[in-house]
């Protein structure tokens, strides 16, 4: 049975982006309308009944977190959109945003409506100017047209939506730290609990999702929770959108089910391997998740299959490696982000990050002992578990996942005195670009 | 009275702190028209909330004089309702605010995992050539500063160079060459921006 794009469908044609053309080709806005019809707890059964995983990385269910927002407080209520997108190797939520903002936005209020909120804001990073530029323009259509603002749709319901652009921080995707940097400080995480659901946004009960997340609630409260359930692997429905960049012929965003396996994404929607290379490995949620090997890819890419793997789904992110990677370069580029993102509030994850760094630079360099491997793997162990957020486990995975799968290339860096695959593709005068 | 020997208070030879102080800059004030905006874009915000126009603020500063200095600072402090201080903490931490002058166009090239793989540090590299400056730096007549960030959220159109807010991907060395001839000839009109942006057109 063909797959048939909801999330993605339109968004090649030239005017996807307008109002108009989601009032006529989407059924724009009538899941909104259908939603104002039915008490806000209603809203909140459907999208629990449709099993709707959160798509900005921990897979968490969405209509349990909208459960779980206070209900008895005189307090306002908000939710916060994560348009971060900062995860390396994730670049879903910028499509949806710039070719079909009206879902968002539908998504948006929708969801306002369900949690008793009157005010969303959209956390989009600062890199995105100009799909903000889009964003906050369609956002205006959609006040003139009634869809936003005072009474909304004529259902005595006011909802505001807002975008807020960040200036440059991954750590700013962190839900607890993107409060805060929506709130004028430093994009730190907060100490856990309370959640942001009974003190997140000006202390505020607050649910905190990801832009596909929300796209996806008007779909569910249109087409029903049923369609969505049906669509996907058992506890992993709905439609999906998959990043895949890295060695394939054809980079880019593919919208599945999660029945699609990891073979179906590289060689079928990406085209197959770079120059028809052999496949090394295969990073399939973001940098952050454990590597899989070529023997893997027949795992279903749900968050359940890639989970039991020995992977995380995370962002959906899949980063494809041919033959020509070398594993101490690809952890020390990784951990030249982590280094540098890390926002520097837990001391194992700030300075656990710049010493990896520094071991797997020397190691890359020609200069590593062998007593390096274990202190790679001690630093990255006193990093795991012990800091505020995942941002230690997820800095810290590239190093171990790496150092399991491909111990020997570390080995022979050290043997040789010098990187052993160093690619074509790589700089050819290494410290210029280092650091 | 006291019978201690007269103390120095902070001199400078006690002053340890590897902190470099925001240039001091001339007196700052929005123009009327940036004004106008703050003062829109703050209503986004509960009232007792301003703190949280600041990154806005911020951005506003940075585009009317190229870089913020401390007095620019201090105006944007005023105009929050904080300290100095506090606003520094926020400068420091993001990386899309320059307290130094940078060029006209600053190049920031991805250098993360899916640009890497597709060719970035040759791009990097060619760049460095091409230009004669390092990663950081900026050229003598003030017209590009050379940049290397992390991912920018565009992997599937690796590599992918900012120039300023601008989006140039799929890029090649040779290719990067002609931007930056092109960009030294025709100024903005050379930018190419993101690829999505143009099917709209
Ligand atoms: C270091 C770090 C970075 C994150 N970055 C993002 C991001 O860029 N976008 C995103 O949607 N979620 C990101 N997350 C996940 C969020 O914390 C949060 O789980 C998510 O926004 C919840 O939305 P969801 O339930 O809809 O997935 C990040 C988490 C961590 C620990
Ligand atoms: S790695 Fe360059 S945009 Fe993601």
């Amino acid at each position: 049975m063909a797959y048939e794009p909801s999330l993605t469908k339109y968004v090649g044609e030239p005017n996807s982006y307008t109002l108009d053309f989601y009032l006529k080709h989407q059924r724009g806005y009538e899941g909104l309308r259908k939603a104002l019809t039915v008490k806000p707890d209603d809203i909140i059964e459907q999208v629990k009944a449709s099993g709707l995983r959160g798509r900005g990385g921990a897979g968490f269910p969405t209509g349990m977190k909208w459960q779980f927002v206070l209900k008895e407080t005189p307090k306002p209520r908000y939710i916060c959109c994560n348009a971060d997108e900062s995860e390396p190797g994730t670049f879903k939520d910028h499509v949806l945003m710039e070719r079909n903002p009206h879902l968002l936005i539908e998504g948006c209020a929708i969801s306002c409506y369900a949690i008793g909120a009157k005010v969303a804001y959209i956390y989009i990073r600062g890199e995105f100017h100009h799909v903000q530029e889009i964003l906050e323009a369609e956002i205006e259509k959609a006040y003139r047209a009634g869809y936003l603002g005072r009474n909304v749709l004529g259902g005595g319901f006011d909802c505001d939506v807002y975008v807020h652009r960040g200036a440059g921080a991954y750590e700013a995707g962190e839900e607890t730290a993107l409060i805060e940097s929506l709130e004028g400080k430093r994009a730190q995480p907060r100490i856990k609990p309370p959640f942001p659901a009974s003190a997140g946004l000006y202390q505020c009960p607050t649910a905190v999702n990801n832009v596909e997340t929300l796209c996806n609630v008007p779909l569910i409260v249109l087409n029903g929770p049923e369609w969505f359930v049906g669509i996907g692997p058992e506890k992993n429905g709905g439609p999906k959108l998959f990043c895949v960049s890295g060695h394939v012929k054809k980079p880019g965003v593919y919208e599945a089910s999660m029945h699609t396996t990891l073979r179906e994404l590289i060689y079928g929607h990406a085209g197959g391997m770079l120059d028809d290379r052999p496949l090394k490995a295969m990073i399939p949620g973001g940098s952050s998740v454990p590597l899989l090997l070529p023997d893997q890819l027949d795992t279903p890419v749900s968050f359940d299959h890639i989970q039991k793997a020995g992977s995380l789904l995370g962002s959906a992110g899949l980063i494809v490696l041919d033959d020509t990677v070398c594993m101490v370069w690809l952890a020390m580029n990784l951990l030249h982000f982590y280094r540098h993102e890390s926002c520097g509030k837990c001391t194992p994850c700030r300075e656990g990050c710049d010493w990896l760094f520094k071991l797997l630079a020397r190691l890359e360099a020609g200069e590593g002992r062998s007593k390096d491997l274990d202190l790679l793997s001690g630093v990255s162990n006193n990093i795991i578990g012990k800091t505020l957020c995942a941002f230690g486990d997820a800095a810290a995975t590239p190093v171990l996942s790496t150092m399991k799968l491909f111990r020997g290339e570390y080995e022979a860096h050290v043997r040789e005195g010098r990187c052993t695959l160093p690619a074509g593709w790589r700089a050819t005068h290494p410290t210029l670009v280092a650091h | 009275m006291s019978f201690h020997p007269p103390m120095e208070y902070a001199p400078t030879r006690f002053h340890k702190s590897e902190r470099e102080l925001a240039e001091p800059g001339g007196g700052f004030t929005y123009t009327p028209e940036n004004q106008a905006k703050f003062d829109a874009n703050v209503k986004r915000y509960p009232a007792d909330q301003r703190k949280s126009a600041i990154l806005y603020a911020l951005y506003l500063a940075q585009n009317q004089q190229g870089y913020l200095t401390a007095a620019a600072m201090r105006h944007v402090a005023q105009q929050i309702g904080c300290t100095a201080a506090e606003v520094e903490d926020v400068v420091s931490y993001y990386t899309m605010f320059f307290t130094k002058p940078v060029g006209t166009y600053v190049l920031n090239v991805c250098r993360t995992l899916s640009c890497a793989l597709r060719g970035a540090e040759r791009v990097t590299e060619e760049l460095i050539a091409t230009l004669g400056i390092k990663p950081g730096e900026t050229d003598p007549t003030g017209t590009f500063t050379l940049l290397e960030v992390e991912c920018l959220g565009a992997c599937d159109r690796a590599p992918v160079v900012m120039v300023n807010d601008d989006w140039h991907e799929r890029l090649d060395p040779d290719q990067v060459r002609v931007l930056v001839d092109a960009i030294r000839a025709r100024g903005r009109a050379a930018f190419s921006g993101c690829h999505l942006h143009k099917e709209k057109m």
